[in-house]
């Protein structure tokens, strides 16, 4: 489209405004995502390739990371499970009160992550409700794996559900309807039709999910009590380093996560490009 | 369809267990020390000062953003450049970044000795450790909420309407902001008021590089995690239910956003 002053179309741009609008935008990107980013790197790497190894191999960090893999192994599956249930509920049958429930399933995302840790210290911590009770069968979960755990399952508690709520609600019920009138179960019909119709939705939602989880700082953080080589995880193990000045190490700790994130962005970028339509409700 | 039952009961179940019984919590713990120590606790100086700094942040990380989000999103749809898909995916690279990390790093890049802090110092512009961190942590996290809401809309925007203005004789400029503008305008606000509410809970990312200064820098959240380790756990738990009534709001006005959306895109 020529772009000259005289003639210039109302409709676009001309070439020098839309340069100067793409390299504002760039610049601001630059800025904004992409230094933050490069820093996790040029920090981790800053004594060397030696140093970093030495940062990961520590045994404070295996034990970090193991702790980080093992809460995300426990949490995400029973955040899809529970995602499955809901979307199958939600989509495949009609009730009253159908979008107070959608509602309440997206509830944890727009909850503090420092309150999120914070109810389950009212509930389980010494002085909670069912404290007492706790202590007396010598049951620990706060500041211990178990309230790692459901910490991290309440933060990433509707990944998987909202993901899957809006693409089964656009791919409807007549696939399902047409395996049960030839005779399928109940169960048959949900792994044979309904599980291969969405698996990448449910892949796309398990891999933002999974991503959260081992990323979770601040809900975790108020659980777990800081016990060195015990109850930190990554992101907490990080944040001691940084506090004990420690810089080398917890960037280097840091730059494994910032490798997860961009691992995930991959992934998840490809799906889009692959299976656009099978993820579909893009766009929703 | 089978199944209804065991489904139901399962997501009924584990909604109950892990999110509404755990929520309720908070207000039953506030309520059980009594009105007046409540709203006491919840609105001493110290949480005040920190809810005007977790406000006043997102509040102004969400309109720098609703303008240079618009930009970014505007770049992405409309125009075709090196690059654009890689940019395109990077956009949600605040989201799947962890909070710390992005603490840290934005923390070195701000300091006094960092990539952006360092230039700045010798105009006396200090970022890190000062009121300017939070807003630039918490200009990171909101990025993709602006984006991400305004993309969608922009992109199956008909252009009809802007060539009509065009044959009526506007300007590129009176197209934009008479035509365009408003058109999207309910669902910048929308991005805004979801980077708003993720600003005001913000923890990971702003307290490395928040100095953490009770009165001027110190944040909501991590007043209260202050209070759960001293113990006072009624002080704590106000100030979050504070937080969480404000989140509810929220909620209410970004149904009533997304109703103005509908109404006013209809395409």
């Amino acid at each position: 489209m020529r772009a000259t002053k005289w003639a210039r179309s109302p409709l676009t741009e001309g070439a020098f405004a839309r340069w100067l609008l793409i390299g504002a935008a760039l610049a601001y990107f630059a800025l904004v995502v992409l230094l933050p980013l490069g820093a996790v790197f040029v920090e981790a790497f800053r004594k060397g390739a030696a140093a970093w190894y030495e940062s990961i191999m520590d045994p404070d960090a295996q034990s970090a990371i193991w702790l980080t893999l093992l809460v995300a192994a426990i949490a995400v599956p029973l955040n899809t499970i529970f995602g499955l249930a809901a979307s199958w509920a939600i989509t495949k049958h009609d009730f009253r009160g159908k979008a107070v429930l959608i509602t309440l399933i997206d509830l944890p995302f727009s909850v503090s992550p420092v309150v999120s840790g914070l109810i389950y210290v009212l509930l389980f911590g010494a002085q909670g409700w069912f404290g007492a009770w706790l202590d007396a069968y010598n049951v620990q979960i706060i500041f211990a794996l178990p309230g790692i755990i459901i910490a991290t399952v309440f933060v990433t508690f509707p990944f998987v559900a909202r993901e899957l709520i809006p693409l089964m609600t656009a791919q409807g019920r007549a696939d399902e309807e047409a395996a049960l009138s030839l005779g399928a179960t109940g169960w048959q019909t949900f792994w044979h039709v309904t599980l291969p119709n969405i698996r990448w939705g449910l892949l796309y939602g398990v891999l933002l999910c999974n991503a959260r989880a081992m990323g979770e700082f601040g809900a975790v953080s108020v659980v777990s009590g800081h016990i060195r080589g015990e109850t930190n995880t990554m992101p907490l193990h990080i944040e001691v380093l940084y506090n004990e000045y420690n810089f080398v190490a917890a960037f280097s700790v840091a730059s494994l996560l910032a490798l997860l994130a961009l691992v995930t962005l991959a992934l998840k970028t490809i799906l889009e490009w692959r299976h656009r339509d099978s993820i579909a409700a893009l766009g929703h | 369809m089978p199944g209804f039952g065991l489904s139901m009961g399962f997501t009924l179940l584990y909604l109950s267990l892990i999110v509404l019984i755990p929520l309720s919590a908070v207000f039953v713990k506030s309520a059980t020390g009594g009105w007046l120590a409540f709203w006491e606790a919840a609105t001493s100086e110290r949480a005040i000062a920190a809810y005007r700094v977790s406000f006043g942040a997102a509040a102004i990380a969400a309109a720098v953003n609703s303008v240079f989000g618009l930009l970014v999103a505007w770049v992405l749809v409309r125009y075709d450049f090196p690059l654009k898909r890689l940019v395109n995916a990077f956009v949600d690279l605040p989201f799947a970044l962890p909070t710390a990390v992005a603490g840290i790093a934005l923390t070195a890049i701000y300091a006094d000795t960092g990539w952006v802090g360092h230039p700045l110092a010798p105009f006396g512009i200090k970022i890190a450790y000062h009121f300017e961190g939070i807003v630039a942590a918490l200009v990171f996290i909101g990025l993709p909420f602006i984006v991400r809401t305004v993309e969608p809309v922009l992109a199956q925007m008909g252009k009809e309407q802007e060539e009509v203005a065009a044959t009526l004789g506007a300007s590129r400029w009176q197209i934009f902001s008479r035509v365009v503008l408003p058109t999207i305008a309910p669902t910048l606000a929308t991005g805004a008021s979801l980077a708003f509410a993720r600003g005001v809970g913000e923890y990971g990312s702003v307290i490395f590089i928040a100095g953490n200064m009770p009165y001027h820098t110190e944040i909501a959240p991590l007043l209260i995690i202050t209070e759960l380790e001293q113990y006072d756990y009624a002080g704590a738990t106000s100030i979050a239910a504070v937080m969480l009534i404000v989140s509810f709001a929220m909620l209410l006005l970004l149904n009533g956003l997304q109703s103005w959306q509908r109404r006013r895109v209809t395409i």
